[in-house]
């Protein structure tokens, strides 16, 4: 049994808030490349510059990429071999998102009652997404999301009949509304399969995918190409004011569903695709 | 690039078109969802506000806290559309003649701006920390309580921005989507 202390835990969360809300991806930055190559509109090359220097600026001045720096989104993959010392895991993840937010004066954005609506002043609680995992690890990734992109996500119920075409439909009608309170270039997460909650964690999952790389089933593979054509036409451009790069990326993760069912959800990410991980 | 200067008047508003960037020194003020409810309840309880609007421009912004030594944190623009119940009455009203987000506006937002003579800009989304660079001083005025929410009084220098919807009611998102969109989408 390997052992990891929770104090350990609440300081690598703690960094990874910081990083992610600071520093984009390698993939991030060949992606915004091919996308000021390709882009058509002399505004919107203009505007995928400022995009590209403002998260310059963040890396090298440690400010925030954006102001909204999210909710805390956690995902723990944990090796089954793996033994939690010392107290509570989820206390301890949550003390890490308090002092990264505190520390590395990112933004508190939580309410505590999605009716009553106080701030909790430290941005917790975190949305924890817990997976157990063979081995003996513990990977941690901090994924802040935004409300902008994340209110423009959807999720719908198909019928089985209405197929690929169906889905892709929907895809569109997700994209086409989130116009630019998603602020494009946006990356498009989608969760094909399983059940309501199942498709909707697909979707953010496959936001973690790196930018560029297509899903290993060639059928999927050829409609993340498909979706990613289709949304690159309507010429909703960078920042919504028209233009070719409309979106980044698409990512379709699928899964084993009931006969009757075919859920579909979308997840949308703004350009600023934010997330860091770890291994203990 | 035009260069404009807060507070504005009609014949600056006049000038300028759907699409334009500009860049803007002076004055804005800062309000979000919060706020707007806050004066708008006031000035339909008849109570005198906190703040005076007329000829100002409202930045649709909740910074991030400023770090020790920097006048503020990462600030861009967030979703408009979550002001548009209360965006006729202030321009109507109070006299508001700006305002700067991203995203779209109602059509009731729309007629106002055409009716008196006022504007929407745009500052790009998510670039927080390049705009942080330009607002010089901040301070809050009004709603301490409401933190990143409350109204700051902020003092920017050539903050970039582009005309989103003019005076004429043209809008941007509208006139440049259509140029790119290709058949069949
Ligand atoms: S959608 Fe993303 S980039 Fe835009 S304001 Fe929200 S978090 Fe920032």
């Amino acid at each position: 049994m390997k052992q990891i202390h929770v104090k350990d835990i609440a300081e690598t969360v703690e960094r990874l808030c910081i990083q992610a809300c600071t520093a984009l991806g390698d993939d991030w930055w060949q992606a915004m490349e091919n996308a000021v190559s390709l882009e058509e509109s002399p505004l919107g090359k203009d505007l995928l510059g400022i995009i590209r220097e403002n998260a310059g600026l963040a890396a090298s001045t440690g400010e925030p990429i954006c102001q909204d720096t999210g909710l805390a989104v956690v995902f723990l993959e944990i090796g089954q071999e793996v033994s939690i010392t010392g107290g509570s895991l989820y206390d301890a993840i949550n003390e890490g998102v308090r002092r990264g937010y505190i520390n590395g004066y990112l933004r508190k954005s939580v309410v505590s009652d999605p009716l009553i609506r106080e701030n909790t002043g430290d941005n917790t609680p975190a949305i924890i997404h817990t997976e157990i995992v063979p081995g003996s690890d513990l990977r941690i990734t901090v994924a802040p999301k935004g409300a902008g992109s994340e209110n423009s996500s959807g999720l719908k119920m198909l019928k089985p009949a209405d197929g690929e075409e169906g889905v892709i439909r929907f895809v569109m009608e997700v994209v086409e509304a989130a116009g630019p309170n998603a602020c494009p270039p946006i990356v498009v997460g989608v969760g094909v399969g399983g059940n309501l909650e199942k498709s909707a964690l697909l979707a953010k999952r496959s936001l973690l995918r790196p930018l560029g790389e297509r899903h290993p089933k060639p059928h999927i593979a050829k409609l993340e190409e498909e979706l990613l054509k289709r949304i690159n036409s309507t010429g909703i451009g960078p920042q919504g004011l028209g233009g070719r790069i409309t979106a980044l990326d698409v990512h379709v993760e699928v899964h084993p569903t009931h006969i009757a069912s075919l859920p579909v959800a979308v997840n949308i990410q703004c350009h600023a695709s934010r997330h860091a991980e770890a291994v203990l | 690039m035009k260069r404009i200067r807060t507070p504005l008047d009609d014949e600056t508003i006049r000038t300028l078109k759907a699409g334009d960037q500009v860049a803007l020194s002076g004055v804005l003020l800062t309000g979000r969802d919060a706020a707007h409810k806050r004066l708008v309840d006031t000035y339909k309880a008849g109570q005198e506000l906190p703040v005076d609007l007329r000829g100002q421009v409202i930045y649709y912004v909740g910074p991030c806290p400023a770090k020790p030594g920097k006048v503020i944190g990462s600030a861009g623009p967030t979703t408009s559309s979550r002001m548009d119940p209360y965006t006729p009455l202030l321009v109507r009203e109070l006299g508001l003649k700006g305002m700067i987000g991203k995203g779209y506006r109602s059509k009731q937002v729309v007629d106002v701006l055409k009716a008196q003579c006022a504007i929407y800009f745009l500052a790009v989304g998510g670039a927080g920390a390049l705009l942080a660079q330009r607002i010089k001083q901040a301070e809050v005025i009004a709603y301490p309580d409401l933190g990143a929410e409350a109204i700051y009084r902020l003092e920017v220098e050539d903050f970039p921005l582009i005309v989103g919807i003019d005076s004429q009611g043209r809008n941007a998102y509208e006139e440049g989507q259509a140029k790119y969109r290709l058949a069949g989408a």
